[in-house]
């Protein structure tokens, strides 16, 4: 690992500051997924900004939503009555994610920071857009079963593996930040971008803007939610395909429905006109697969990742039975 | 180079570290802790795994300076030679170990199951040691080590309790 100097500060605009007034300076919270890369030089920061004596670990319920710390555990996340009640979606992605010592390590705002497990970016000895800009992408005619079917470009095609920002999305999450311009809440369908020609680029924060918190407002549509994950093991291991649902059904009729999609593209996929399709229609298998047959509309596979296409409609169709029921 | 202050297995160390220096290194290089293991260095295997104010991490992935201030147990701190904590006498009874590489590991995450969960079933065992990899035993003799040493502790809470090396207050 290349060395780097270090500094901590129990003040977040101090922390903004000192990122904001260097290129090269990183945030480090639960660093679960930053010194992994930083020991393949994937990573190489010349300055970390230890956060960790923030206050910002507390997950705390309000009146109509739920705040959950940037700095809270995963672990304490997954387990926290608040968090299992108003949003299950989002504990069952997190205890689906990573192992026990990871979640009792790892932050939420970490979580929603942490980059693709694409083997070619992680290997610095091949051709990554995502690592070096204008080097070449080699998953696109290589090894690509793990690779997104959506949002691809010709530069990328990598996933993002947060199993909890899918979950984020069936409930319709914000995420509040604090940066050099102020603060500001970003709804979380709009936190991630997608790689277009500048794959290097995951999020809409700007250098030194720093994710305090995660609010979830408490609906109903968001206490039905479910995540569903499917995986080549049943335990430890990245999503292949993953849905987050949330469904809320009035009259026999759909009244609301939110649906993420996650293992499939580059962000964690929102699929808005599948969730469109479905309101106003009786919950039903046919309204399910025609959900599900709108959600990969455009989807493109490179050819070990075909299987993702079929796989994501019919676990879509499951997961809308399952939140239907 | 920043200073921290560290307990480990109830000693107070106040120690120089390297950024870089990850918690693994000041364990075994500088403190001459050896029982925990650097398997993977990649925080897939689950070999270096201790407990950080009482709960499992895994200290090939976190640097020395993160646990300024804390109280980190290793397996040395678990039990010793003459008198092993229950979980350590069910991994000999019960054969869950045959080279013994992961067992530090998967010992320290198996003691975190039961601080949380003193009565797991076998599934619930299996979803606690996920993140801990053998491969010699094909686990189901660790399984049923972990499902023994719960038997014994809770019919005996008093003995071998992890949380007496913890310092006065727990975690920081």
């Amino acid at each position: 690992m290349r060395p780097f100097a270090y500094t901590r500060t129990a003040s977040s605009s101090a922390a903004v500051a000192t990122v904001t007034a260097d290129r090269d300076a990183k945030f480090l919270a639960g660093g679960t997924n930053l010194i992994d890369l930083m020991k393949d030089t994937v990573e190489a920061p010349a300055l970390l900004v230890d956060i960790n004596a923030l206050p910002f670990g507390d997950i705390v319920e309000h009146r109509t939503f739920v705040r959950i710390g940037a700095l809270a555990r995963m672990s304490d996340t997954a387990d926290h009555p608040a968090v299992v009640r108003i949003a299950p979606a989002v504990a069952e992605a997190l205890l689906a994610s990573a192992s026990p010592q990871l979640r009792n390590a790892a932050t939420i705002g970490g979580n929603l920071m942490q980059r693709t497990r694409c083997a070619y970016f992680r290997d610095v000895a091949t051709a990554c857009n995502k690592r070096e800009p204008g080097r070449g992408c080699a998953a696109i005619d290589g090894i690509n079963r793990q690779h997104a079917v959506l949002g691809g470009s010709r530069d990328c095609i990598c996933v993002h593996p947060s199993d909890m920002a899918v979950a984020l999305l069936a409930v319709d999450a914000i995420v509040r930040t604090r940066g050099p311009r102020g603060e500001r809440s970003i709804p979380i369908a709009a936190f991630h971008t997608l790689p277009g020609d500048t794959p290097q680029i995951e999020t809409v924060l700007e250098h030194g803007e720093l994710i305090v918190a995660v609010d979830i407002p408490i609906s109903r549509l968001a206490s039905t939610s479910t995540y569903v994950k499917v995986r080549d093991r049943a335990s430890y291991e990245f999503a292949l395909v993953s849905v987050g649902a949330a469904l809320s059904v009035r009259d026999g009729k759909i009244a609301d429905a939110r649906l993420g999609l996650g293992g499939i593209a580059p962000k964690p996929w929102r699929a808005l006109a599948s969730e469109r399709a479905l309101i106003g229609v009786a919950p039903s298998a046919a309204a399910f697969e025609r959900a599900a047959e709108i959600a990969v509309g455009g989807a493109r596979g490179y050819g070990h990742n075909d299987f993702k296409i079929p796989l994501v409609k019919r676990l879509i169709v499951k997961s809308l039975a399952s939140v239907a029921a | 180079m920043p200073q921290i202050e560290i307990d480990v297995n109830g000693a107070h160390h106040s120690v120089p570290v390297e950024p870089r220096l990850l918690l693994v290194h000041l364990l075994r290089d500088k403190l001459e802790l050896t029982g925990t293991h650097v398997g993977c260095d990649t925080s897939s295997c689950g070999a270096c795994t201790v407990l950080l104010n009482g709960e499992s991490v895994k200290s090939c992935t976190m640097f020395a300076v993160q646990a300024d201030g804390s109280a980190v147990i290793t397996i040395e701190g678990i039990g010793a030679s003459d008198a092993l904590h229950p979980m350590q006498e069910a991994f000999w009874k019960m054969h869950g170990l045959q080279c013994g590489y992961c067992t530090p590991g998967m010992i320290v995450s198996a003691v975190d199951l039961l601080r949380r969960n003193p009565d797991p079933s076998d599934d619930e065992i299996r979803a606690g040691i996920e993140g801990n990899l053998c491969r010699c035993t094909g686990y189901e003799n660790i399984i049923r080590a972990v499902r023994s040493a719960a038997a014994a502790l809770r019919n005996d809470e008093s003995r071998h309790s992890v949380a007496e090396l913890l310092p006065v207050g727990g975690s920081n």
